[in-house]
This record gives structure tokens, sequence and C-alpha cells, in this order.
């Protein structure tokens, strides 16, 4: 409609002003609330979202081709770097492949490691997402104390393996290294300090009535869509499917653990915000059990073999170790050929690992599929219809890195 | 777990034998070689059919075998959140074939073919959108191809004297390494450097 027709068939007199035509804007690349390198060129008829057109690839880093001419083991830290709000997670899903691909058993141990840091990459990932989200639509504060809490577990994380974000640690057949029994108490009184602040946080968003404006009803999504579209993880629980990975093809341990689920009953991004925070509450109460469960599994980290390296002690002592340590940092290790898919519940969705596997020490093809990656596709469809400034509320709600998503 | 596989994948093969060129379980996955003219079809048999129920798709992406005679293999990987199930479908095409695109069936695919397409070069016939997604604006070639080097052929800097990103040819101060780990007693195939001096008489 532009305005110059009338439905009986008349025409105005037309003056310039009046030649109305939808209006193209670019959303970007360079935009506080696009989460990072998004160009998005939108078509607006006023205010209202006629056609989202999202532009990425501006983080586009070749990792699948890179991957091609490293090892393994070179590899992995790749992984931290797609996501880097949850790097573990990543990794696991990496781990996961190599050690389906060579029948590799992960020690208890390092399994219960494994879910803890998960976990908390999960709480680093909802926190990140729901503050942020918050301030995207008008509110300073969450983001502050969010941030607060996340450098706390980036702590956490330091501990475990020297580095805050990009941390590498999750190795195929297990975890480098053993988390020592003082840093196992920091995080039970973590996570026992954490449901207040998540109360303090919920005080600010959840009843607040801007917030509210800002986020019901917006961008519902019904099962068809979620379906349509590829969404996993809390967007398509959001549409009131119950599918967690965790719980439907549970890996590591999780059948062990005693955790609820979220599931939305309107599928709009209030719910999301409510999911997410619960979550977080259940990613706490699951850090809290992984905790009792590693004070009783004492035991080795790595599942010692071809995969991984020796104890630091033989190799003092043994030349086959020392020779073995050496072949493993510079050759690394083959694994036999074949194709396996692993996927895990990252906090985004399912974040899966391809791996094709040619019978050398090198990836023949790799291929990461990352949640996020469906979600902004699915945004010219979810957008549509929608005003401007929501466009930002659902960004924010479909929770996209472009780490992960440009690879 | 595999031999629920195991009836799958035999039921799949009793109903749409056309379609099914063959297949096999391997490390508890399921995988199905398709023919790329039923590619369509298949996909759309498996996401209606009560016993498969393969309504999301989870990934679609390709690997190039440059030896092969059918030079590409795309691969589908499909999850049926209904009755807790994945598989896994390849179907190999030659470089100068189209492949039948299946947005039609899943909208998901829309980005997934386009940067397949990106990618490998390989078309997707039907296919409402089909402009590079992931390179940059006016890339050529095809870079997950195993003939594109992983340097690429192109850098940019920006230049002081004309104000802008200018686009030159790649140059290294060294070779990108690339490792050969095949031990010389393994049947290496290159001619060690002096070793073509043993030859010559």
């Amino acid at each position: 409609m532009d305005g110059s027709k009338f439905t009986d068939g008349s025409h105005d007199a037309l003056a310039g002003e009046q030649k109305i035509r939808n209006f193209n804007i670019n959303f970007g690349p360079q935009h506080p609330a696009a989460h990072g390198v998004l160009r998005l060129v939108l078509e607006l008829d006023g205010e209202i979202v006629e056609r989202a057109d999202p532009h990425v690839g501006l983080l586009h880093r070749g990792t699948e081709k890179l991957m091609e001419s490293r090892t393994y083991l070179q590899n992995l830290p790749y992984l931290d770097r797609l996501d880097y709000v949850a790097p573990m997670n990543q990794e696991h899903a990496w781990c996961m492949a190599i050690e389906k691909l060579t029948g590799t058993e992960v020690p208890r141990r390092a399994q219960l490691i494994r879910v803890l840091y998960c976990e908390i990459g999960r709480v680093l990932n909802h926190l990140m997402n729901v503050c942020s989200q918050a301030m995207d639509v008008g509110a300073l504060t969450p983001n502050l104390w969010g941030f607060e809490e996340r450098e706390k577990l980036m702590i956490f994380y330091e501990r475990a393996c020297g580095a805050r974000l990009h941390a590498a640690y999750f190795r195929p057949g297990g975890v480098h290294q053993d988390l020592p029994d003082a840093l196992l108490d920091d995080i039970e009184e973590w996570a026992f300090h954490f449901p207040n602040v998540l109360d303090d946080i919920e005080t600010l968003l959840t009843e607040n009535r801007i917030f509210k404006q800002r986020n019901v009803d917006i961008c519902v999504i019904d099962t068809n869509t979620a379906l349509e579209q590829g969404y996993s993880g809390v967007m398509l629980r959001s549409a009131g499917l119950a599918w967690d990975l965790r719980r439907a093809q549970p890996y590591e341990c999780y059948d062990e653990f005693d955790f609820q689920i979220p599931i939305g009953k309107n599928g709009d991004c209030y719910d999301r915000y409510v999911m997410r925070v619960e979550e977080m509450r259940q990613s706490t109460s699951i850090i809290r059990q992984a905790i009792v469960k590693l004070r009783e599994a004492t035991g080795d980290v790595l599942a010692r073999g071809k995969l991984t390296p020796p104890k630091r002690g033989d190799m003092k002592t043994s030349m086959e170790s020392l020779i073995h340590h050496f072949k493993l940092y510079t050759e690394g290790f083959k694994v036999p050929e074949g194709e396996v898919y692993a996927a895990v519940e990252a906090p985004k969705g399912e974040f899966g690992v391809y791996i094709q596997a040619d019978g050398t020490n090198r990836p023949y093809r790799a291929k990461l599929r990352a949640p996020g990656y469906n979600h902004l596709q699915s945004l010219d469809h979810i957008a549509k219809g929608h005003q401007l400034a929501d466009v930002a509320a659902i960004i924010g709600t479909i929770d996209i890195v472009f780490g992960e998503i440009d690879r | 777990m595999s031999e629920a596989l195991n009836e799958l994948g035999a039921y799949i093969e009793a109903k749409r034998p056309d379609c099914v060129l063959g297949w096999d379980i391997a490390f508890g996955e399921l995988n199905v070689d398709v023919a790329p003219a039923n590619i369509a079809g298949f996909i759309e048999f498996l996401k209606t059919d009560q016993t498969c129920k393969f309504a999301t798709l989870i990934d679609l992406t390709a690997a190039d075998f440059p030896d092969r005679p059918k030079r590409f293999t795309v691969i589908y990987h499909l999850l049926s959140i209904y009755q807790n199930h994945r598989i896994r479908l390849r179907v190999a095409v030659r470089e100068d074939e189209m492949v039948p695109s299946i947005t039609d069936i899943h909208p998901c695919a829309n980005w997934a073919e386009r940067e397949t397409f990106d990618m490998f070069g390989i078309i997707f016939s039907d296919h409402p959108d089909l402009r590079r997604l992931l390179t940059d604006y006016g890339f050529t070639g095809h870079p997950l191809r195993k003939d594109f080097p992983t340097t690429g052929y192109t850098e940019v800097r920006y230049d002081e004297v004309e104000k802008r990103v200018v686009y030159e040819p790649v140059q290294l101060t060294q070779d990108y390494r690339q490792f050969d780990f095949m031990s010389p007693w393994e049947g290496a195939e290159y001619i060690l450097p002096g070793d073509e001096k043993g030859e010559a008489k």
C-alpha cells in the first residue's frame, strides 16, 4: 500500500510527499543490540518490519577449513572460539565425537568434572543472555550484576585450566588436569550463594513493567515453526516441546542427576527469559550434586592410552612414556576411518560435531553444527510484522553469538 | 539401540526401495545412501512417515573427494524428537550435477544449502535465494574444496593513501605449513630432496 490508491479505485493527486515506499535500513554491522557483527538489512513499512535479511559471515574465520590441516588435538582450541560465552560446552562435543570414533571410555571423575563445567558454562551463557537482553530493552543494572557473577565463574575456569575464556580443558579421553579440593569447596560455596543473586536479578526484571511490555507476546513461536526452522534448546522448549538432549539422549552421567527441564507455555520472549532463569537454578543444583559426587569419585581424570599424554611421573622414568608424549604432541593420535556425529545440549541448543575421519591424525572434514545458526536464519520469519524496536528484543531472545554462526 | 536402528533401516529400505541405494550402521549411527534425483521425495517421506517422523533437519553439509568420479557427497542429518532417533543421508553427486533443494520441506535448509553452495559450489535446484552466505561480498572460489588453498588467494589491508580497504594477492613470508606425517616406511608418495639424484644413474 503506497497510500495513493483507495479501495474504490480513486486516486489522490500525487504530491511528492505522498509517494511512500518501504524504507530499507541497515541494522549493524556495528550495533550494540546486534550481539556481535550482524548486518541486518531491514525493510520497514513505517515502523513495521516487512522483511529481514541477515548478512552473516563478517566473523567467518574458516574454522572448518583450518581444521582439515591440523591434528585432532590442535583443533580443540578452535572449539572454544565458536561460542565464546560458554566455551567448554563446545569442546565437549568435539571430545565426544573423537571418543565415539575411538571407542574410548571416559573415567567417572572426568565425566563428573565435565558435567560440572558444562553446567557452569550454561550459567555463564544464560547470565550473559538474560542480562544483555535486559540491556537491549533498556535496563542497565542487571548486566552489571550478571557480569559480577560471570567474573566469579571465569575465575573457576581459570583455576581449573589457567585460562579464563579459551579453556582447552576437555580433552579426548577426559579432562586435562584434576581439580584441587579447595576449588570444589569454593564452587560449592558459590552455588549456595548464587540463587540469591538470581532472586535479586529477578526482582529487577520479572515483574518489571517496562521489561514485560517489551517482552510479553513478542516473537511468539509455535510448535510448527520450531520444528520447521530446526530449533533446539530453549527456543524449541519455549514452543512447548519437551526435548533436552541431556534427558533424551543422555551423555556422560547426566542420567544420574536430578534436574527439571522448564518448558514454555506461550512461546514468547518473556517465557524464554523465565525459562533461562529457571535453567540457571537447575544448573546450580546440578553443580551442587556434581560436587558431592566428585568428593567420592577419586581417581584418574584421563583414560590413559594412545589418546592421552602419560603421567608426568612416568615420563621421568620411562623412555616409552617420553616417546609417547613427544609423538602425541607432534604427530598426534590417529583415529579409525569413519564418520560420526556427536551432539551436546549446549546452552543455546544442540551443538553438534560431525567428523569424517580418513584414518590419519587429521579430520578429513569437520562440520560444526551451531544452534544459533538456525535461530538467526529464522529471523525473517519471526520478525515479520514486529516493530523495529522489537527486533532488538528478538535478537536478544534467540541468543546468538557470532563466533559459532560464522565459524 | 542398534537393534532399533537395524529395524528402522530395513523398514525404510522396504518402504522406499527406489531411493535407498544402501544402508549401514556404523558407530551406532544409521547411514543411508540416497540417489540424488530422489532426495527431496525421500526426505518428505521421512518427515511424514509415522515410524520415522524425522521432522527436524539438524544439518546439511557436504564433503569433497576430488579422486572420486562423483566428487561431492552431500550429507543430511535428520532428527526425530518424537521417536528419539537420528539418521544420516548421503548423496553422492558429480561436479556438474545439481541437487534438488529441500527448502520446501525443511525451511531451515535455506542457509545450509546456501553455505554448501558457497563452500563447495554445489548448486541446489529450485532454491529460492542461492547467494553466498559466509564469504566476503564478491568472493570467488569455493573454500572448502580440497583444491582451494587454506591461505586463500587474496588478502585485505587498509591503505593509508587511498583511504580504503584494498584487496591484494596473498603474500606469504613462509609457506603455509602442511606437515606430512606419513612415515617413509609406510608408503609415502614423494621423493625426498636429494633422492632424485639416485634415480638418474
